[in-house]
């Protein structure tokens, strides 16, 4: 695996369970030799689509006559019911994937229904939402469910009228034979095609893109009418018989212990009807140290918690601070770092001939914090549990909970919730281990509810980080010259903090003559871990806003300079199309730069910003149209986004992700997660104040649809934001950020 | 004490009056459509209707709305038809993950109510109460100026 590639795997969240999901997945049959699964007890017959599955799958509480780990279900009156097999956390899959279904399968998309997939990774494989790879992982297993499915329907209707498979069409779950001017529902032929054998699925022929009648669509998501109705969808709205309600004390600095707590008294508060002290298992992504008092609803439970006094052993609990790292770091800035991550060329020579630009850029920790709050409810009994997760990565939660409960993986059963918003928070599911452990101690069924504060107090951060860049542009305008020393932090004293790496091959080092990237890592207990865009969103702010340090030191236009900078039409890891594409790359730039209006005059105090990144195997540039008062407030008008993710699967799911995407990347622009004694010191939204309407920047979308296969678009359109906004603050007023949040260069918004 | 809840008058019955009235909703009544974010009233996913105006039920204790009028999200769509603000975040697909959009709908639902034609200018003021984390905010305004001119229509 070539360095790209792995600084591509590494750029992903949740590398090692996107790895585990991936052999699970390779270890399955492949799809040609499932055979075709016929339930003779559905009721009233029909097609049912399944891949074949063994004992165990069927095993998994399924009521006789119907299995539900198929993705395609046919019944005789016509309805089609696709099942979504991951997990629902605001990316649109739930209509997406049902979408790549209902293509090949030239289904009637107004009569399909969308029942969410029970979580069996033996049967789907992958069921998790990270690293922007539902939609390429899952891209040509979902075509091929459904061109198996029509495949069948077609050979039914041949047999029924004695006609060759190949003179019959199919649309809109209706098979024709124009020659004989004759026609079946897919209804009618559901139960015929159900006694017909399975083909091989890697015979069959998949549709050119042109053909395409419902991908690339506007599409609206399946449970929008819930959504608006209020229906309870989402892992908070779980209720179980005989369920209490738990809330769980933590330290404050991790890895605190419990000495006392005043469990006396808390039991005889109104509605308490249990409390107890959780040893844990020492893991902040399983269960840590605390106290769980269970009461008879929320606000009893929330009152209770309140009046909890704990007495913290904290000898070995987190003594950060983040003002201490933040000196720690500037007295690094003008030195090189311990280690090498990369040296090519001759960085010195190279610089001694070139304009030089230097800058020290600071990013800060940020929360995930979605709106949700964590929260799991769990009924642990006769040595199983059975579990309602709003989780990302229900399929990694199955071993973790057996694992951290010591039980076997079969008797975990985890039902996948819509998820209030995942941002990679719940990439983790701490919180699920929490509620199944307290679920196994109380001997009751629990939903475990966190507040916003201990959502807030213990998150898996985004990591700070701090960049020293020095770079060169040589007398004909080209970088030749390019230096980071990255400080980063690190919780085992070895590796750097989870989504806190960068690899030597990190943008712009393979486009560069001479590279010298060195690495320090300060001390860090704190718990980090994979944020949207997971080491993109970081560096692409320091990296995109210190190239135009670089293009403007050599008085260059932005556009061409980064043009320039992508040099030949190329893959940067060969034959590797999840890899930057320069050629890629340079059409998204111009195409930004064309819809922004790169180049007109602008007002005094406007400005225009570009940047591009690649993330996630998505090509994005933007443009960023700003103006700044006197007062340095900050006003983002619009930001144009110029992106290549492949074709696009439903344009208004992916629409809505780049939109989404704009707002929460300026955003956290004014966020900061900051720690002392070990202590978060943000504690609600007021604290830590998310953009709201009136701030937020129109947002204009445009994708290339290139024909490379489709990847996924909830992260990368996110990471060159902040870029964009500083380079056009800078142009607007000369003033160049270089850390963040804004406040700390004094700009408000 | 007794609450009005959607049109119907319900008992209580023996209540922790300083319950807010959003864990009532939800917990006691099983209205789950209004959402819990932050508890302090500062993102807007509890917002219900009291007589009409725009509440943040989080930190509303219930004794202080009792016999008063309260309309959750689960009470909107009378006779099971969408409004026209339900039906226009539909069609112009604002959510992502939906958590927050019960209490945008309650809040853009009553700001039409007494501006029918709000200006964006309006739709900031009104709208600033309820935080989306996932960033609909342009949805959101195309959505409420769509209902604004479906109740002219």
């Amino acid at each position: 695996m070539s360095a790209v590639e792995q600084s591509v795997l590494a750029d992903s969240p949740s590398r090692e369970l996107m790895q585990a999901a991936e052999q699970r997945a390779g270890a399955l049959p492949s799809l040609d030799r499932r055979s075709f699964l016929k339930i003779s007890g559905m009721a009233g017959g029909g097609l049912l689509l399944a891949f074949h599955v063994g004992s165990e799958a069927l095993a998994n509480g399924a009521p006789k006559g119907f299995v539900p780990n198929a993705f395609v279900r046919i019944a005789p009156d016509g309805t089609i019911v696709i099942y979504s097999k991951g997990p629902e956390i605001g990316q649109g899959i739930k209509t997406a994937f049902p979408m790549i279904v209902a293509e090949e399968l030239d289904a009637d998309w107004a009569r399909v229904k969308v029942e969410q997939a029970a979580v069996n990774p033996t049967v789907f494989g992958r069921q998790s939402a990270g690293g922007s790879r539902s939609i390429p992982m899952a891209w040509d297993q979902l075509r091929r469910a459904g061109a198996t499915a029509r495949a069948m329907l077609v050979a039914a209707a041949a047999k029924e009228w004695g006609v060759p498979e190949s003179e019959i069409t199919t649309s809109s779950s209706v098979a024709s034979h124009a020659a004989s001017n004759r026609s079946l529902g897919y209804g009618d032929l559901a139960g015929k095609a159900a006694d017909l054998p399975v083909p091989d699925a890697k015979a069959l022929k998949l549709k050119d893109r042109k053909d395409f009648k419902l991908l690339g669509k506007r599409i609206t998501g399946v449970e929008n009418v819930e959504v608006v109705t209020g229906k309870p969808l989402f892992g908070i709205d779980q209720v179980v018989p005989g369920m209490q309600i738990a809330v769980f004390e933590k330290c404050p600095a991790v890895g605190g212990k419990v000495q006392s707590a005043n469990l006396d008294e808390i039991k005889k508060l109104p509605g308490v009807t249990n409390a107890f002290i959780v040893e844990g298992n020492g893991k902040p992504t399983e269960v840590m140290p605390g106290v769980a008092i269970l009461a008879s609803s929320t606000w009893a439970a929330f009152s209770a918690k309140r009046q909890l006094k704990i007495t913290w052993d904290e000898s070995s609990a987190s003594k950060d601070s983040w003002s201490k790292s933040v000196e720690d770091a500037k007295k690094l800035a003008s030195s090189q770092g311990p280690e090498s991550l990369k040296a090519v060329g001759d960085f010195d020579k190279a610089l001694a001939n070139a304009s030089v630009a230097e800058g020290f850029y600071t990013y800060p920790f940020v929360s995930h914090a979605p709106l949700e709050p964590q929260n799991c409810t769990a009924s642990f009994k006769d040595g199983a549990v059975e579990i309602w997760a709003p989780s990302q990565t229900a399929d990694a939660a199955l071993r973790l909970v057996a694992g951290t409960l010591g039980i076997p993986v079969e008797k975990v059963t985890i039902h996948q919730t819509r998820v209030g918003g995942g941002f990679g928070r719940r990439l983790m599911n701490d919180y699920v281990c929490e509620a199944a452990w307290i679920s196994r101690q109380a001997g009751v069924p629990v939903k475990l509810q966190w507040t916003r504060e201990d959502d807030m107090h213990h998150d898996f951060y985004r990591v700070g980080g701090f960049h020293s860049f020095k770079g060169g542009v040589d007398s004909d305008g080209k970088l030749v010259a390019w230096q980071d020393h990255f400080i980063t932090f690190t919780q085992d004293g070895e590796k750097p903090a989870l989504a806190g790496q960068m690899s030597g091959d990190e943008f712009p080092s393979l486009l560069v003559p001479n590279v010298r990237i060195t690495q320090s890592k300060l001390p860090l207990a704190t718990p980090t871990g994979w944020w949207r865009a997971p080491g993109s969103c970081a560096l692409a702010f320091a990296i995109q806003s210190f190239l135009h340090e670089c293009s403007v030191s050599a008085k260059r236009d932005h556009l061409q300079f980064l043009i320039d900078l992508m040099g030949e039409p190329r893959w940067l890891a060969p034959k590797n199309e999840f890899a930057l594409n320069t050629e890629r790359a340079v059409a998204v730039i111009k195409l930004a730069a064309q819809k922004g209006g790169w180049g007109r005059k602008m007002p005094k105090g406007s400005g225009l910003g570009l940047a591009f990144h690649f993330s996630h195997a998505g090509h994005f540039a933007e443009v960023a149209e700003v103006s700044v008062d006197a007062n340095r407030k900050l006003t983002v008008h619009r930001v144009t986004v110029a992106g290549d993710v492949g074709p696009i699967v439903n344009m208004s799911g992916a629409e809505n992700q780049v939109e989404g995407s704009v707002i929460d990347g300026f955003s956290t622009m004014g966020l900061e997660i900051s720690i002392e004694n070990g202590r978060i010191q943000q504690n609600n939204f007021d604290s830590y104040p998310l953009l709201r309407i009136a701030k937020a920047p129109k947002v204009e979308t445009h994708f290339i649809q290139s024909d490379y296969s489709p990847t996924g678009v909830g992260e990368p359109a996110l990471p060159p934001v902040a870029p964009a906004i500083c380079n056009a603050i800078f142009a607007a007023t000369g003033h160049r950020v270089r850390t963040l949040p804004l406040s700390k260069e004094g700009f408000s918004v | 004490m007794r609450l009005n809840v959607n049109g119907k008058d319900l008992d209580l019955g023996n209540i922790d009056e300083t319950t807010p009235l959003l864990w009532v909703l939800r917990d006691q009544l099983n209205l789950v459509g209004t959402k819990y974010g932050c508890g302090v009233a500062q993102c807007g996913a509890c917002t219900v209707h009291l007589n009409g105006a725009p509440t943040r039920s989080c930190v509303l204790p219930v004794s202080a709305v009792a016999g008063q009028k309260v309309t959750t999200i689960e009470g909107l769509a009378a006779g099971g038809k969408l409004t026209a603000v339900q039906a226009a975040w539909v069609e112009h697909d604002v959510a992502q993950c939906g958590y927050c959009q019960a209490g945008q709908i309650m809040s853009a639902t009553a700001l039409l109510n007494r501006n029918p034609k709000p200006t964006d200018a309006d739709i900031d003021a009104a709208m600033s109460g309820n935080i989306c984390r996932c960033g609909t905010y342009q949805r959101i305004r195309k959505a409420i100026h769509a209902a604004a001119g479906n109740t002219h229509e």
